[in-house]
């Protein structure tokens, strides 16, 4: 006869296990499987044979890859750059729609819209409008008379990093503006009135009530948009292909040619892991705020 | 007269931000409906001289030979994969959920798989090409069905488990009391109570499901199992293919979320905060 503490825990754990079976089989296993790969020669399209051992070989080949290593930078630039200026926006859209206006509530909808556009369609519509032949940049540029002629944004590889992080940018400072605007909404609005009383600046009034206020929800929006900037390819799948001359290959698209281009699944694993222990110092960062958020037991968690 | 200039700032910052927002979407809806030679004129004119409904109802027909074939098919094949999984997904997730919810202790298994959830794809995907290989489910519907459940799981996981935690419990504890059983609390009363939640937590899911790119661009090769990200992606790297085409199916692609979006847009911000986010 088991206790009543005994029959809790495995009520608990019989309500938890198809789902934590599937994760284990669906990602801790394969984990473990691509470390494995990563000390191997595995080719994806064998030729029966089993993968040899080559231990570190592969490792040691990519951190000393100059390809390798400046798609890291690459991928860097683009995740500071395009996840600081979305943090900018994203905050100053947030304040703007925070304000009363006519058509205030049409605007928070729209402002939905590029985040809830796919992916895919996202970056389809950037190609389009970034078109050097007839591209409505181009043609909105040049009828302002900003620019003298049709510039192929995407085709050359000075401007196309640059291209590819506009698309990105305008497509998710929306998710930092929801997050800062709710929390906008919880201050009340009597401690604005009270610090205007007492002669508080704009400014002053912005540090010691509206920042306080924000900092949680922001940190948590920009860990997120920085854990998504780093694993970025979908956009460049589409937009560039990693072209011209290898100025957008970032990380992901490093590793799915290695894998899957050149079929080289041992050393394709080799960067995939690195690139993970990479994230998993942003991963780590997004868990400890999640976690003193949950502590604080904020009430935006929903 | 400063509070007067104050007004016109916000409202021309307004202008600003909705004209950001909808200008290269009306750009993408006008090219689905321009004339070839309308599109590629320089100057452009914007307005097209003819309006030009005719891709949308080549991407509506089955006839053999058009594009509506292709997309047809990758539509159903997203349907089909995004609404499998996510019921998958509800299934297990919810007694997970109740469990982390009502018993103490496994909050380290919840991280866990959250922190699981934000691994990049790159590091899952070889095995999983393997493990679907193996199987003989690679380019099937089934075999994306499995692997989208690491997607979802873990995000409608902790979604619906902050839920269940702000639902009261002494109905819960009656009802037990009374003598029903573990499941038929959870059946009975915890999800009737969270049943407006528990559709816009799915619906999430579904659109987590929808907007895969990576997984469906790997794991698939033809028009029995390719999704429309995966097909879209084909159109654009077509060489020979119509651009308005392509934005007509862009267009019609984008319908489903942006509909489910604006719909969801109270309970949007609690799903974003557990990572909600499309890469």
């Amino acid at each position: 006869m088991l206790s009543l503490r005994q029959r809790e825990q495995w009520q608990a754990w019989v309500l938890l296990a198809p789902m934590l079976l599937v994760m284990m089989l669906l990602t801790a296993w394969p984990l473990l499987r691509t470390i494995w790969l990563s000390f191997t020669d595995a080719a994806l399209i064998g030729s029966g044979e089993a993968p040899g051992w080559i231990g570190f070989e592969n490792y040691l080949f990519a951190i000393t890859d100059a390809d390798f290593r400046s798609s890291l930078w690459r991928t860097l630039y683009f995740t500071v750059v395009s996840v600081a200026i979305e943090g900018v926006i994203g905050v100053l859209v947030a304040l703007l729609l925070n304000q009363k206006f006519a058509g205030r509530n049409v605007l928070r909808v729209l402002v939905i819209l590029p985040w809830a556009l796919p992916t895919i369609v996202n970056a389809m519509m950037w190609r389009l409008n970034f078109n050097p032949d007839y591209g409505s940049i181009n043609a909105l540029l040049t009828q302002l008379g900003i620019i003298d002629g049709y510039r192929s944004w995407l085709g050359s590889p000075d401007s196309a990093l640059n291209a590819v992080m506009f698309a990105d940018i305008w497509k998710n400072y929306p998710l930092v503006t929801l997050l800062v605007l709710a929390a906008l909404q919880s201050i009340p609005d009597d401690l604005f009135e009270a610090a205007r009383l007492d002669g508080a600046s704009a400014w002053r009034r912005f540090r010691a009530i509206t920042f306080p206020a924000i900092v949680g929800p922001l940190s948590v929006a920009l860990v997120l948009r920085t854990i998504d900037a780093f694993k970025i390819f979908d956009i460049i799948y589409v937009m560039t292909r990693g072209g011209p001359v290898d100025s957008t290959k970032t990380l992901s698209f490093y590793v799915y040619q290695e894998s899957f281009s050149y079929l080289r699944a041992g050393s394709g694993a080799a960067y995939a892991m690195l690139m993970t222990l990479l994230c998993a110092v942003l991963i780590t960062l997004y868990m400890l705020l999640l976690w003193r958020q949950r502590c604080k037991g904020s009430a935006y968690e929903g | 007269m400063k509070v007067k200039l104050r007004h016109v700032g916000k409202y021309a910052a307004a202008l600003l931000v909705a004209f950001s927002v909808l200008a290269p979407m009306g750009w993408l809806f006008l090219m689905s409906v321009s004339a070839a030679s309308d599109l590629t004129r320089v100057p452009l004119e914007w307005l097209p001289r003819q309006w030009d409904f005719t891709r949308y109802g080549k991407l509506l027909s089955l006839e053999p030979g058009q594009p509506g074939v292709l997309f047809l098919h990758a539509l159903g094949n997203s349907l089909l994969v995004a609404t499998g999984a996510t019921i998958i997904c509800l299934l297990l997730a919810i007694p997970a959920a109740f469990s982390f919810s009502r018993y103490r202790g496994r909050d380290g298994w919840l991280f866990a798989s959250l922190a699981i959830y934000m691994v990049p794809p790159v590091a899952f995907v070889l095995p999983l090409y393997f493990l679907l290989q193996q199987f003989d489910l690679l380019n099937t519907r089934p075999g994306l069905i499995i692997v989208y459940c690491s997607l979802i799981l873990p995000f409608l996981t902790w979604m619906l488990k902050n839920q269940f935690d702000t639902l009261p419990q002494d109905i819960e504890q009656a009802a037990r009391l009374d003598g029903l059983r573990v499941w038929q609390v959870l059946l009975r009363i915890t999800l009737p109570l969270a049943k407006p939640v528990l559709g816009a937590a799915a619906l999430f899911g579904w659109l987590l499901a929808w907007d895969e790119f990576f997984y469906a661009l790997l794991f698939t090769s033809n028009i029995a199992a390719q999704t429309l990200p995966v097909t879209i992606a084909g159109f654009t790297a077509g060489r020979a293919t119509d651009d308005g085409l392509i934005a007509a199916v862009g267009i019609l692609a984008s319908v489903p979320p942006l509909f489910i979006a604006i719909w969801l847009q109270k309970t949007l911000v609690s799903g974003l905060a557990s990572g909600g986010s499309k890469g």
